[in-house]
């Protein structure tokens, strides 16, 4: 028996990320949204994401991210980060910067917003609006950025790449640099979902990869306290998996458009999890005792090579996801450890990724 | 931009986005940044408490030493520096001159 005061040793979680609809302006082939978007009627209604933001808060939530889709589609975004900063919760907005400029950068400055991370498609006007599949989309976005930096906000650039911009890395850096941002977040696209679908179309041969990989560390040296550079790899290249999350249900939870709770963006993908709405718990219900959230928490679901792996409680078997996505199975390795028996289909992958690209499907609602 | 570089003389406090504070759940302090959660250690907090914007870091120094009498001043001065460098590097800290 558990007490209602100490509810468990799970540790409550960090962060939020607010999915507050999949509405977005972009296309962007590798979306990380489902292909089944949520259209704007199942969305949660202003008031609930209230009170699943003072929820998160009495849990021990210490950061929301408003996201989306496009957050800034959302009307009531500037209410939601003025409740967020009445619950001390440190907030983050991701954007694509192409919806609103000056105005409402600086009422949610003023609302509290602690940081924004905008993210671009290319350095290059011309691709970045090509892969985004929006016409004047960087252009907007640079704008954006002015406003950011206008109102005193930290701005982190977030440039996702992938086989068809990673030549491009040393003018993203410059770009970083001459828009004012304090971070650069260069992040492969990860294979899920639209991306998963664009997969041989977005996946770097080894040698692009190397080659931006040095240019990341050389200029991590040379832009020391100026510019930090996050960098994720693309893990199909990596002999170890991911810490996905840092492990399913130990940091992290996300709330979709329609209030269903995931540990992370990809887990509705996950068959046989009956992910609980907050329509229908408080978020410290769905924590703690919900089945989908310790499905797959801490090793006891681990089976072999993971359970006795030396690495369970550092990567954590990697993503569930992706084992799912690549082995059928979530509950196997992630097929990116180089001691999964599934790893073949990665090493296919890998070998398709050194010919031609095809062409980019974009995403769409059905 | 160019990079702070801390010195005894610089004057430093949290950069106006960090935020700096007791966390009731954890019951411990905690450090935010953009994307980024710190949880600093006893001594960092010490040293963080006495971040306020007016205290050069020898003035940090100073207080720190008459603290902690069991260690010599110049090692904590090399302590001390080498962590709010650190911070600093990170965009946590700010002298008003860098940015």
């Amino acid at each position: 028996m558990t007490s209602p005061i100490d509810p468990s040793p799970i540790d409550p979680p960090l962060a939020l990320l607010a999915e507050l609809t999949h509405r977005c302006p972009l296309r962007c082939p590798y979306c990380s949204n489902p292909v089944e978007l949520e259209r704007a009627a199942g969305e949660l209604a202003e008031g609930e994401w209230h009170r699943v933001l003072g929820e998160a808060a009495a849990l021990g939530v210490l950061q929301v991210h408003f996201s989306g889709g496009e957050p800034m589609a959302r009307r009531d975004l500037l209410a939601l980060i003025a409740t967020a900063s009445d619950h001390g919760l440190y907030s983050n907005l991701i954007t694509s910067g192409t919806l609103g400029g000056e105005r409402e950068i600086s009422a949610f400055a003023a609302a509290g917003l602690k940081h924004v991370q905008l993210s671009f498609q290319d350095f290059e006007p011309a691709n970045n609006d090509r892969i985004a599949g929006l016409a004047g989309a960087h252009a907007r976005k640079t704008r954006f950025a002015s406003a950011v930096r206008a109102f005193g906000l930290p701005l982190t650039v977030n440039m996702v790449v992938h086989r068809q911009n990673l030549g491009g890395v040393p003018e993203m850096i410059d770009m970083a640099l001459a828009l004012g941002a304090r971070r650069l977040e260069i992040a492969h696209v990860q294979y899920y979902a639209w991306a998963l679908a664009n997969r041989t179309a977005l996946l770097p041969s080894r040698q692009q990869l190397d080659d931006a990989t040095r240019i990341v560390e050389a200029a991590r040296a040379r832009l020391k306290g100026v510019l930090a550079i996050d960098y994720v790899v693309p893990d199909y290249h990596a002999v170890r998996p991911k810490s996905c999350m840092n492990g399913w249900g130990r940091q992290f939870l996300n709330v979709t458009p329609s209030g269903k709770a995931v540990p992370c963006h990809a887990a509705e993908s996950l068959p046989g999890l009956d992910f609980p709405s907050v329509r229908d718990g408080t978020l410290a219900d769905i924590w703690y005792r919900s089945k989908a959230f310790n499905r797959y928490r801490g090793t006891d679901w681990m089976a072999e090579p993971c359970r006795s792996c030396d690495r369970r409680e550092i990567d954590w078997g990697g993503c569930r996801c992706q084992a799912f996505l690549l082995a059928g199975d979530a509950g196997r390795a992630d097929p990116v450890c180089a001691l999964s028996p599934d790893h073949g289909v990665v090493e296919a992958a890998l070998h398709q990724a050194e010919s031609a690209p095809p062409e980019f499907v974009y995403r769409h609602f059905s | 931009m160019e990079r702070l570089e801390v010195s005894a003389t610089s004057v430093l406090r949290l950069a106006p986005h960090i935020v700096f504070r007791f966390d009731d759940t954890r019951q411990r302090w905690i450090m935010m940044a953009p994307e980024r959660l710190m949880l600093p250690d006893e001594q960092a907090v010490e040293i963080l408490k006495l971040v306020d914007g007016k205290a050069s870091v020898d003035a940090i120094v100073d207080v720190l030493a008459a603290r902690y009498t069991q260690a010599t001043r110049e090692l904590i001065a090399a302590d001390v520096t080498a962590m709010l460098q650190d911070l600093a590097d990170k965009g946590c800290l700010t002298d008003d001159l860098s940015d």
